[in-house]
């Protein structure tokens, strides 16, 4: 069977099932070894307790701060890392506990784009290779041969197939995304993680390959692990949004309600931290500034893991509310229909992007916002 | 390319403009050719305002930046124009006298505060020597002054950093050393190189505080270099719009983001997904790539990119260069479009995609 009638969108798995399905992922990292007697430190508790579904054809935002998991949840979905514990389902399989060899078939459902397009191709090899290992490693024949697929898929991700032959150091930053999403797109995955696919480009680049992903998905009914630190792209792009922080999820919810009406503490300050290009907006927008920096992921804080920065923690709560974060870790769970927010005191706050508490619903574009001049 | 250089501004006369920026050229000789990284370009800054320069990649923002810090003297740069900073002129100034500048006059934050923070010395050691290059004072009194900055940018226990090396500081803690260095000679002009482009949101926000706090408390002028729009909208005055070496756009903050005229600046706007609001179908990207350096597109820089060229009489866009022409007070624009015809397109065609 060739991959391109494996390609065919629609999935033969029971309808609504999700595609994948995550639940109580932990990623922990042995510690260093200390002293002459070898003893290790603490583990790493790099993700700690994750769980999403992605469905076919959907986008999964997953953000937050940098050291937060986010990266390391995408591996691990992908597999290129084994979980310490907890399930991956994809398509009903349990892939946790796979050989590379079980592995390996599946691999071309699964596929991964990279952040840095300067050091995810080889440079001694052509685009050509690079576009085509996929056909090679997996042993598969397109129909016309691999230089036609591959050409093919240069030219679906706009490339000029006649570059075939050229070297990735000939490509400016922009194209050579595209020719990792050329190789990504290769063997017809179901699921693409992303890692800050668009992290490294100029914004009118940024632009250009945001679309391209975009007419991708409604091609060939692809589903994004869309990891990123840039809200206002996630805003874009997905569909639902995961909020990280410290190997946890604090809150997810789908798009609009998750920045129209955020509850969670951390993305009330994330949401407020992204600035506006808009100098009006900006001026009336509160920020939450949080203090301090990321507590070690080896030695998290007690209770919930969020109070040691939490504003709300710093400067609303009671002693005895105090308390109850410092002790009782939360867990993840549905304060209103569709969102799950980890936080013992969680509220909504629809202020935090235009400045303005005005917006009740989750529809219709908001053009009527004064503007200072026109 | 007919080279068209904007008569200097009668602004730089005006008593309170602490930078002026004349016709700066900086034209680097490579075996492919000449590269013109920046291209004519003029700006004025005063004590207390800050400047953001945005554009892409490549659009010579932070050529700029060196080339006022004098970084490319010894090299085999050709620099030509004037910089006026409070009277003296840096361009024709010698690397001895552009030392004396470096960190008491001018300091600059870097984009990458990994590299630019040695490994083997401690951040201390660090903040300290610069403030004793510029001041004769004992160790004792540098360490004291030093832990002090460090306090001020937002260090927490700084005694007991002040020993810490580099690594063992958080990116944004860093950031903030950094910052510390090149304030601890209170500098009358700070230049920020993409301060916060490694950083997260969150932190971001601190460090932007921090520099407009700085600003307040110091007087000091300073130059906000992003690609970022929407740090330019939280942080600057004045903005200047940069593309293929070129300022394309300049004008207040306010006009630039309501009544913006050129079509770059209308490109950019329109090409960055905006997070207040409820999603578009699809993003406009502004077409193809930045112009080569080497060769400069015949007329305006930006015509292979722009969508509105054939709204200029006699193909205008592709033979004669046009000048940065004023279009409100402050507000200048180099484009060929009619200033009327553009602020027609801008309200019918641009704002309701925006």
């Amino acid at each position: 069977m060739t991959t391109e009638t494996a390609a065919v969108p629609a999935s033969p798995a029971a309808p609504g099932a999700p595609l994948l399905e995550v639940t109580d992922v932990r990623k922990h990292f042995p510690g260093r070894s200390v002293g002459l007697l070898g003893r290790r430190s603490n583990p790493v508790k790099a993700v700690d307790g994750v769980s999403f579904t992605v469905h076919q054809g959907e986008t999964i935002g997953l953000v937050g701060e940098s050291g937060c998991g986010k990266s390391t949840t995408g591996r691990v979905v992908s597999k290129l890392i084994e979980p310490t514990s907890g399930s991956i389902r994809y398509e009903g399989r349990e892939l946790a506990g796979l050989r590379p060899g079980q592995m390996r078939p599946l691999r071309r459902e699964i596929q991964m784009i990279f952040q840095d397009p300067y050091s995810s191709l080889n440079p001694r090899h052509t685009i050509g290779t690079i576009v085509g290992s996929p056909f090679h490693i997996q042993r598969t024949k397109p129909e016309g041969g691999v230089k036609k697929a591959v050409q093919g898929l240069m030219e679906r991700v706009g490339l000029n197939p006649e570059h075939y032959n050229r070297y990735p150091h000939e490509f400016s930053g922009g194209q050579r995304q595209r020719i990792g999403i050329a190789r990504a797109l290769a063997l017809r995955p179901k699921l693409i993680v992303c890692d800050e696919p668009v992290s490294a480009l100029d914004v009118s680049v940024q632009a250009q390959v945001v679309n391209l992903l975009e007419d991708l998905q409604s091609e060939f009914g692809l589903a994004y692990l869309f990891i990123a630190h840039d809200l206002s792209v996630v805003r874009h792009i997905s569909d639902r949004v995961v909020v990280m922080y410290l190997g946890k999820v604090m809150e997810t919810t789908d798009r609009d309600t998750l920045y129209e009406s955020p509850m969670h503490p951390y993305t009330h300050a994330l949401l407020s931290a992204v600035p506006i290009p808009d100098p009006t907006v900006e001026s009336r927008r509160e920020r939450i500034l949080l203090t301090g920096d990321l507590p070690s992921p080896s030695n998290p804080p007690s209770g919930c893991v969020f109070h040691t920065r939490c504003p709300k923690y710093r400067t609303q709560l009671s002693e005895t509310e105090r308390e109850r974060c410092r002790s009782e870790e939360p867990v993840l769970e549905e304060k209103r229909p569709g969102q799950s927010v980890y936080c013992h005191f969680a509220e909504a706050r629809t202020d935090l992007i235009d400045g303005e508490a005005d917006l009740p619903t989750t529809s219709g574009l908001r053009e009527t916002r004064p503007r200072s001049a026109a | 390319m007919t080279i068209t250089s904007p008569v200097p501004s009668a602004a730089s006369t005006d008593p309170g403009v602490f930078l002026s920026v004349e016709d700066l050229r900086v034209h680097f000789p490579t075996d492919d050719g000449l590269v013109k990284s920046v291209d004519g370009l003029t700006f004025d800054l005063r004590r207390g305002e800050i400047l953001g320069i945005v554009g892409e990649s490549g659009s010579g923002k932070s050529v700029t930046a060196q080339a006022i810090l004098g970084l490319h003297k010894g090299s085999k740069a050709k620099i030509s124009g004037h910089i006026w900073l409070d009277g003296q002129d840096l361009v024709p100034a010698s690397e001895d006298d552009m030392r004396a500048v470096r960190g008491s006059e001018i300091a600059m934050i870097f984009q990458d505060p990994l590299s630019s923070l040695h490994p083997f010395y401690t951040i201390g050691n660090q903040i300290s020597e610069a403030y004793r290059v510029h001041n004769k004072v004992s160790g004792r009194d540098a360490r004291k002054r030093t832990i002090e900055m460090l306090e001020k940018v937002g260090i927490p226990n700084a005694a007991a950093r002040y020993s810490d090396y580099p690594h063992q500081f958080s990116g944004g803690m860093r950031q903030r050393a950094m910052i510390a260095m090149a304030l601890i000679c209170e500098p009358k002009l700070l230049i920020a190189d993409e301060p916060t482009t490694a950083l997260d949101v969150t932190v971001q926000a601190q460090i932007l505080e921090l520099i407009k706090e700085l600003r307040n408390e110091l007087n000091s002028a300073v130059i906000l270099i992003t690609h970022d729009l929407g740090v330019v909208a939280e942080t600057c005055d004045h903005v200047v719009v940069m593309y293929g070496g070129q300022a394309v756009e300049k004008g207040p903050v306010a006009d630039l983001f309501d009544v913006p005229e050129m079509p770059y600046t209308w490109g950019l706007l329109s090409s960055m997904p905006r997070m207040d609001r409820v999603r578009q179908t699809r993003l406009t990207p502004i077409p193809g790539s930045p112009p080569s350096l080497i060769q400069v597109p015949k007329g305006c820089v930006f015509n292979p990119r722009c969508r509105f060229s054939d709204r200029v009489e006699g193909n205008r866009c592709f033979t004669v260069h046009p000048d940065l022409l004023p279009t409100a007070p402050g507000h200048e624009v180099r484009c060929h479009i009619d200033p009327e015809e553009r602020r027609q397109i801008l309200l019918t065609e641009i704002r309701p995609n925006l």
